[in-house]
């Protein structure tokens, strides 16, 4: 499994309930369906990750994420999670209101466009960055909303949400002295758990 | 000597069950039914495709639509150019899959394809119900398909499954027989009739109703029956199991004689294809038996016993669920999945929904289209290993 899916499935208490934005192949969820008594639903619209998710035994449901959540009810669940996906939808205030709203506490990841190797990227070569936690050109990225730690934090606290535990990880899904330090500049996915 | 099988004949083809043959079963305990009366004795017809296994944990139940029967699979004689209904699902290797599951298909009760229906002798009067077999709903057809269960010695369906009313069915084993499956598969199905729903079975049912060879439902007396009636009925369902822009594929404004001819006659294809799928079906249908479906559509709204809550009825379920739709699909949109589907989550159900984006309608559940069949395949690769490594054992006894 993903370090980052790793990292939060430790944050994840057992017997709670979950959802999981573009929840894949369902890997997080079956993970803690076996480790942790979880019980909960995926969201996702690619067919093959829906198949995989039947195979599995995950509860998934094909479900835009940029039509909103409003098929579920006021904190329906404990954690509503999404991993990778915050940088893809069309509103990523509005998905995030809606997540705590459906959730008591959201957990989210996405990949640092502070990163001192795309700052470089852009600096030096004047191009759009393209990296192995970026891979896609300009023009045919899902990434319409990149975001860097900085951006988030000031996100949050204007919108009155409150981070209750970050991570910064590398590329190598490790969390060094640099990226504890400077997590902006260092960190390349940034992990964040939080509630209103 | 063998005879020789001919490489092409369909009966023979790998991936089919082959040749098949009905059973009758009869039942000799009353049966009481929701709108107040019983039926003191009746038959079912069914058909069982592949193997019960030792612990009877590998049976699927297939429940049919409007206007389907027992006889979903296979060939019922080597002349037979058509398979089973659901053949596109049904076999060696298929979705429903007949080297791991035992299906059981039945022609439900008040159906005109062998079990007791309309056209049946009532006992008491020596002559056909017709218009006085009693009226059927989803329940009750579950409650009958509990008892051919029981007889069969299924204490517990791998699966219940079933598109449009026969997923309605699913949805109502869930409620009404929790402990009696361990997965529902409801497919093209809505948790009740919308008003255009019922305004369309309307239309067919007067057509039938007022057609003069009717004879109040009598007409097997009169050694008639209403034939126009039955053809109106079915083209007006046709065109709601097509979409616009199925029938724009298929028929466009296409001439059959490539000009106008300024009458009424058949000039389009598409009346062409309406009139001539009514033709079928009037032949083959009987007229009392397509009113009693339509209203036991009607009726079907497992939420009104339960102050209309549609949450509060999935409360009761205990098996895990696969909601399917399609998305050009008008008659039960996947909008109409989606409330059952939220009406689960909001229970708290184990829930999974594909929406599958074709162009086909209505009809899409009985077709083999690649993005349904790898959804649907998946989902019951899935059941059938959890059979197989015995996930959902009941203790035996449980039913007995």
């Amino acid at each position: 499994m993903r370090d980052d899916l790793q990292l939060i499935s430790d944050w994840i208490p057992a017997d709670a309930s979950l959802l999981d934005l573009g929840c894949g192949d369902g890997t997080l969820l079956a993970h803690l369906q076996h480790h942790k008594q979880i019980r909960g639903y995926g969201l996702e619209i690619n067919q093959d990750n829906l198949a995989a998710c039947f195979e599995k035994g995950v509860n998934v449901l094909e479900q835009d994420l940029d039509e909103g959540l409003g098929n579920f009810q006021n904190h329906r669940f404990d954690y509503v999670v999404m991993t990778q996906a915050l940088q893809a939808v069309l509103r990523p205030d509005q998905i995030l209101n809606e997540m705590l709203r459906v959730g008591r506490e959201a957990i989210i990841t996405f990949p640092n466009f502070g990163h001192w190797r795309v700052r470089a990227y852009l600096g030096l070569k004047g191009r759009m960055p393209v990296s192995s936690t970026l891979p896609y050109e300009w023009y045919n990225t899902p990434n319409i909303h990149l975001c860097t730690v900085q951006d988030f934090e000031t996100h949050c606290r204007k919108s009155n949400i409150r981070i209750l535990e970050r991570q910064v990880i590398n590329r190598r899904h490790r969390s060094g002295l640099l990226a504890r330090l400077w997590p902006n500049l260092f960190g390349e996915i940034a992990i964040y758990r939080v509630t209103v | 000597m063998p005879q020789q099988i001919p490489d092409d004949a369909p009966w023979s083809a790998e991936d089919s069950v082959g040749l098949v043959e009905p059973r009758t079963l009869q039942f000799d305990t009353a049966l009481e039914l929701e709108c107040g009366r019983t039926l003191t004795s009746y038959e079912l017809v069914y058909e069982t495709y592949g193997t019960l296994n030792s612990n009877a944990s590998n049976a699927v139940l297939i429940c049919h639509a409007l206007s389907g029967h027992h006889h979903a699979a296979g060939y019922t004689s080597k002349s037979d150019k058509r398979p089973g209904w659901w053949d596109a699902c049904i076999g060696p290797g298929k979705v429903i899959d007949t080297n791991r599951f035992f299906v059981v298909s039945l022609n439900n009760l008040g159906g005109c394809h062998g079990s007791t229906g309309p056209a049946s002798i009532n006992p008491e009067s020596g002559q056909p119900w017709g218009p006085d077999f009693p009226m059927m709903t989803v329940k009750d057809w579950v409650n009958s398909q509990a008892r051919l269960a029981d007889v069969l010695g299924i204490s517990r369906w791998a699966a219940v499954i079933g598109g449009s009313m026969g997923g309605m069915q699913a949805l109502q084993w869930s409620i009404d027989y929790p402990d009696r499956l361990s997965h529902a598969v409801v497919i093209a199905a809505a948790p009740k009739l919308s008003a255009q729903n019922i305004a369309f079975n309307e239309v067919a049912r007067q057509s039938i109703l007022t057609d003069p060879n009717f004879h109040g439902g009598r007409y097997y007396l009169h050694d008639t029956y209403p034939r126009q009636g039955l053809i109106l009925a079915r083209m007006v369902g046709h065109i709601t199991y097509l979409s616009d822009d199925a029938m724009r594929m298929k028929f466009g404004r296409d001439l059959r004689a490539g000009r106008f001819h300024f009458g009424f006659d058949v000039e389009f294809q598409v009346e062409s294809y309406l009139r001539h799928q009514g033709e079928v079906f009037s032949r083959n249908f009987d007229a009392n038996t397509y009113l009693l479906m339509t209203k036991a559509l009607d009726y079907f709204d497992p939420a009104r016993e339960f102050d209309n809550s549609l949450e509060t009825a999935l409360a009761k379920p205990e098996c895990k669920f696969l909601v399917m739709s399609f998305t050009s699909d008008w008659r039960f949109a996947p909008e109409r999945s989606r409330e059952i589907v939220n009406g689960l989550v909001h229970a708290g159900r184990d829930v999974s929904y594909a929406e599958i984006d074709t162009p086909k309608g209505h009809d899409a559940f009985l077709l083999d289209i690649p993005e349904y069949t790898k959804l649907f395949g998946a989902y019951m690769h899935r059941v059938a290993n959890e059979v197989e490594n015995g996930v959902n054992n009941v203790e035996a006894g449980d039913h007995a």
